[in-house]
């Protein structure tokens, strides 16, 4: 039943306008000491002359306007949050309040060294347990995401090959059609040819096939292990060997570390540089989209070309190189030390599981999917069901299509249930893909509540309710968007001409 | 332990589901051998109480910023952020939430998105802003491959006055690519210098203002020299604060405008998370990095935000992609935001005039002292000054006496010959007791 409201609003779901139409050129929710008002004699002139046009507002309305917003998300806190491939586990707060501790919080970069010593002690101790866990002698801390770990790492393969005078020959990187979209654009932004390896039925990469692609003028395979179907590679250390023996480098893309932590060591399996993705495997929160940190850990043989800045430790003193004058590292990666705020938050977690929790943790989120895939396989194809899968679940959309209900759909109805969906379309390899990654931090109960509604949607669907999934979502702040028209006229900031505008309009 | 809630009888009748009689059956695809039989050699959990404690203890050998009087700039920068702006941040429903993949059930996020593209643009006179970068240095890269992109060319020509690890990260990036980077060498001010590298092979000059020494620039000589060579202008920045009260580098008709939005809603985290602000003309929408959330229309016609154009990004592009990444700085976008909306026009340009006039005041108080000369003659809250002895030494002695003066140049750039330059800024955190004290300590310590 729809019943529309005079204000928008539905009971205690507030519509809210944007600060550009409801807030104004005078507001404002601090109080600053006033300036004297002088000349602004140092400016040379070049002082702002035009308004700003930035609206402002009280601290009460700023309070409100971002409360609404609030109100508007999904997040883990409210459910299950099973974005396979992303992942979004329960986010501890005593890591929150232990990145706001004043003397991590309120550290600058560029501090004399002395007054720094704990921010350094805290790097090298994260530093100690990475390298422990993944069984790496070296790790790089500066890189910023997954996305640029993986750059990092490229980079550091780049800088191996030009000490042994074959950067210019080696430019081909072999990468499996399996693998996310960012490990290609890696390869090319890092100056390398991309080489596919198409996937294979089962959602493996196979050695015959990375054999068959070898040569002299391969510079190293990007493989992601678990991959992005979930499943284990079984074949990487016999991969790693043949990829070692052609002369080229093994970099592992690390999103999916968080089902091996503390079970296997990438070290043992022959790779040479891998990201870890800070915020998947040791729960840093991701906001809405980031900020993310990527350490990079690195094997002996690439270890001499991490980037600055190092830390050097001198007795029991730690300063830190900036500088690569003398040394073999390939460069910077960003301005500074990288995401010191999400090391303090991923060293606090890692403490607080320890070894055996960390070792807990890979095995509780291999058993919480695994379980879902067998609830959830008499109901839905799901491609590789025959074997288990690691932390996430992959089924298709081969059993509902043919009904007339996709992948979508079954997302969109969802929303409707409460819960945010899988990871729609991903991967590419399996059409209709749905993706789901319980992760370690779901208890049974929630996972056998959203099996149940899975399975009961899996039954309107064969019971013919097409057009139920086709108007979904119902129940959400919003109907279904169109990225259509976004994409196709885009308008991506509020604008003073069109908002006066639509009030001529409306006069 | 607390943060995983199976307990062993729920994980043996979920094994039995799914028939198998052991967890490692299910870890049966990785290689033999490879699977640890003992836990890695990493201390056992601990709790809460333990863990508060330990991280306390690192915390406390770290001398923070507010614990000082405190004169550092140099790329990161200490303001006031209002304390409901981490209120507002820690709110579950934003600190907890992924990418909003789903719009639907996301819209809080993708508002604050399209509201901080608006400020963004609005404050810096640019057409169109990303959703954010990883910080200012990165974004500042991707600035310059972006222009050799759109002018299909390989040199990119940095001012003297950009920040050196902005230069240094630009190199690295660029480099792998191919392309040449010319830094032009440390200077105070060096728009000519700048307006001679220019030529036919030129895709971008990369200028930033108020640059490392504090100077503030006139743009628009640079702005003509470069379009008429057919290159792009690049404008970034370190200390956005700053265009509460100057002129930004949209209004001297740069291409690109990035830089560093630390400033606004975000604490010093000794480096990062930070959060990269990137603009562009409209006409290079679509070789612009990054995420980015658009306006439409939901089923029932009304208003919403989606993430769009991610045609251009490597989930759709794979290696044809503009870049490669696939996030933003999502938390530290919406401190950003909340900050600004607090600040609006008035409060921004208030916050502007105080540092200001507390820069101007600490010029005065340090140009008194003997021997040292102020370099920087046009200036928003930060200046260079040339000490009679190595800057380093001074910094580490002023340490002694409860004072973070700045940064050596030396430490940025050891090869710039610029020993005697110290780097040091005041906002409108520092008092005037902190500036008598700065000012009497290094004329204490210049004595010595």
């Amino acid at each position: 039943m729809s019943y529309e409201t005079t204000s928008g609003n539905k009971g205690l779901q507030q519509a809210e306008s944007l600060i550009f139409e409801s807030g104004h050129a005078t507001g404002t929710g601090v109080d600053l000491p006033e300036p004297k008002g002088g000349k602004y004699e140092k400016l040379g002139g070049l002082g702002r002359k035009a308004a700003l046009d930035l609206p402002g507002f009280s601290e009460p309305e700023t309070l409100r306007h971002f409360v609404r917003l609030s109100q508007k998300n999904y997040a883990i806190d409210l459910g299950l949050f099973p974005l396979g491939s992303c992942t979004m586990k329960h986010n501890p707060r005593l890591n929150e309040r232990a990145a706001r501790f004043e003397g991590f919080a309120d550290l600058h970069p560029l501090q004399p060294t002395s007054t720094i010593q704990g921010a350094l002690e805290l790097m090298d101790e994260l530093a100690h347990w990475l390298m422990e866990l993944t069984g790496m002698p070296a790790v790089a801390l500066s890189p910023k995401a997954g996305a640029h770990g993986e750059f990092c790492g490229m980079l550091a393969i780049k800088a191996a090959l030009e000490a042994r005078g074959e950067a210019e020959t080696r430019k081909r990187v072999l990468v499996p059609e399996s693998a996310h979209g960012t490990n290609p654009a890696t390869a090319v932004a890092a100056g390398f040819i991309v080489d596919e390896i198409p996937a294979r039925d089962d959602g493996r990469v196979h050695l015959d096939d990375v054999v068959a692609k070898l040569g002299p003028d391969v510079a190293g395979i990007m493989m992601t292990n678990p991959n992005t179907c979930g499943l284990f590679e079984p074949e990487i250390k016999r991969i790693a060997d043949a990829i070692h023996e052609a002369g080229g480098y093994f970099y592992c893309d690390g999103a999916n570390y968080n089902a091996i932590v503390g079970k296997v060591r990438p070290g043992d399996l022959g790779v040479d540089a891998m990201h870890i993705n800070l915020h998947k495997t040791f729960s840093t929160p991701h906001g809405g989209g980031g900020p993310g940190a990527g350490p990079t850990v690195l094997s002996a043989a690439l270890a001499p070309f991490a980037p600055v800045p190092h830390i050097v430790k001198r007795g029991e003193v730690r300063e830190l190189r900036e500088q690569s004058d003398g040394t073999k590292a390939f460069g910077r990666m960003c301005a500074f030390h990288g995401q010191m705020g999400m090391f303090t938050r991923a060293l606090t977690y890692m403490m607080s599981h320890g070894s055996d929790g960390l070792r807990q943790v890979a095995e509780d989120a291999v058993l919480n999917a695994n379980y879902l895939l067998a609830r959830l396989k008499p109901h839905f194809n799901a491609p590789f069901g025959e074997r288990p899968c690691m932390h996430e679940v992959l089924l298709d959309d081969s059993s509902i299509k043919p009904k007339g209900v996709e992948t979508i759909d079954m997302a969109k109805a969802l929303l409707d249930e409460g819960y945010h969906p899988f990871t729609t379309y991903f991967p590419l390899v399996v059409h209709g893909a749905m993706l789901i990654e319980p992760t370690e931090t779901e208890p049974k109960r929630e996972l056998d509540r959203f099996a149940d509604v899975m399975i009961a949607l899996a039954e309107r669907v064969n019971a013919g309710e097409v057009e139920f999934f086709k108007q979904a979502p119902r129940l959400a702040p919003m109907r279904r968007l169109d990225d259509t028209r976004a994409a196709r006229s885009p308008k991506l900031r509020w604008k003073p001409e069109a908002n006066n505008a639509a009030k001529q309009a409306a006069e | 332990m607390r943060y995983l809630p199976l307990t062993d009888a729920d994980r043996q009748q979920m094994l039995s589901v799914i028939g198998a009689t052991s967890i490692d059956e299910l870890f049966v695809d990785v290689p033999k051998g490879a699977l640890l039989k003992d836990l890695v050699d990493l201390p056992r959990a601990q709790g809460e109480i333990e863990v508060h404690r330990h991280m306390q203890r690192l915390a406390e050998k770290n001398t923070p910023a507010g614990r000082t009087a405190f004169f550092l700039g140099a790329g990161a920068y200490r303001h006031h952020v209002p304390a409901s702006v981490d209120h507002l941040i820690q709110r579950s429903e934003f600190l907890t939430a992924y990418t909003p993949y789903q719009p639907e059930i996301a819209q809080g996020t993708l508002q604050a998105l399209y509201e901080f593209q608006s400020q963004v643009a609005t404050l810096l006179n640019m057409e169109v802003s990303n959703a954010s970068m990883y910080d200012g240095s990165t974004a500042c890269a991707e600035a310059a491959m972006m222009a050799a992109r759109v002018t299909k060319r390989k040199k990119i020509v940095f001012s003297g006055g950009v920040h050196p690890h902005y230069i240094d990260t630009a190199r690295t990036a660029c480099e792998a690519l191919g392309l040449e980077i010319v830094a032009l060498p440390a200077a105070i001010d060096d728009e000519a210098a700048v307006v001679g590298e220019l030529g036919a092979d030129v895709a971008a000059v990369i200028v930033q203002s108020p640059n490392l020494f504090g100077t503030i620039t006139d743009l628009t000589k640079i702005r003509e020299a470069a379009h008429g060579a057919g290159a792009l202008m690049v404008a970034t920045f370190t200390e956005c604060t700053a265009f509460g009260l100057i002129e930004p580098g949209g209004a001297y008709g740069a291409d690109i405008v990035c830089g560093e939005g630390q400033s606004i809603g975000n604490a010093l985290n000794f480096g990062g998370p930070y959060v990269g602000l990137f603009t562009v003309k409209e006409k290079y929408l679509r070789q612009m990095p990054g995420r980015v959330a658009g306006e439409t229309l939901d089923a029932d016609g009304k208003r919403g935000f989606v993430l769009t154009l991610s045609t251009r990004e490597q989930h759709i592009r794979r290696e044809k992609a503009t870049s490669n990444i696939c996030t933003n700085s999502g938390l530290c976008q919406l401190a950003w935001t909340i900050h600004m909306t607090l600040l609006g026009e008035k409060g921004l340009r208030q916050l502007a005039a105080l540092n200001h006039e507390k820069a101007t005041q600490l010029a005065y108080a340090l140009g008194a002292a003997p021997g040292v000369e102020v370099l920087t003659t046009r200036f928003y809250n930060e200046i260079a000054v040339r000490l009679p002895k190595p800057a380093q030494g001074v910094v580490d002695s002023l340490v002694a006496k409860g004072v973070i003066a700045g940064v050596a140049m030396s430490r940025l750039d050891p090869k710039a010959g610029m020993d005697d330059v110290l780097i040091t800024c005041a906002t409108e955190m520092n008092t005037h007791d902190d500036i008598a004290t700065y000012a009497d300590a290094l004329k204490k310590v210049l004595a010595q």
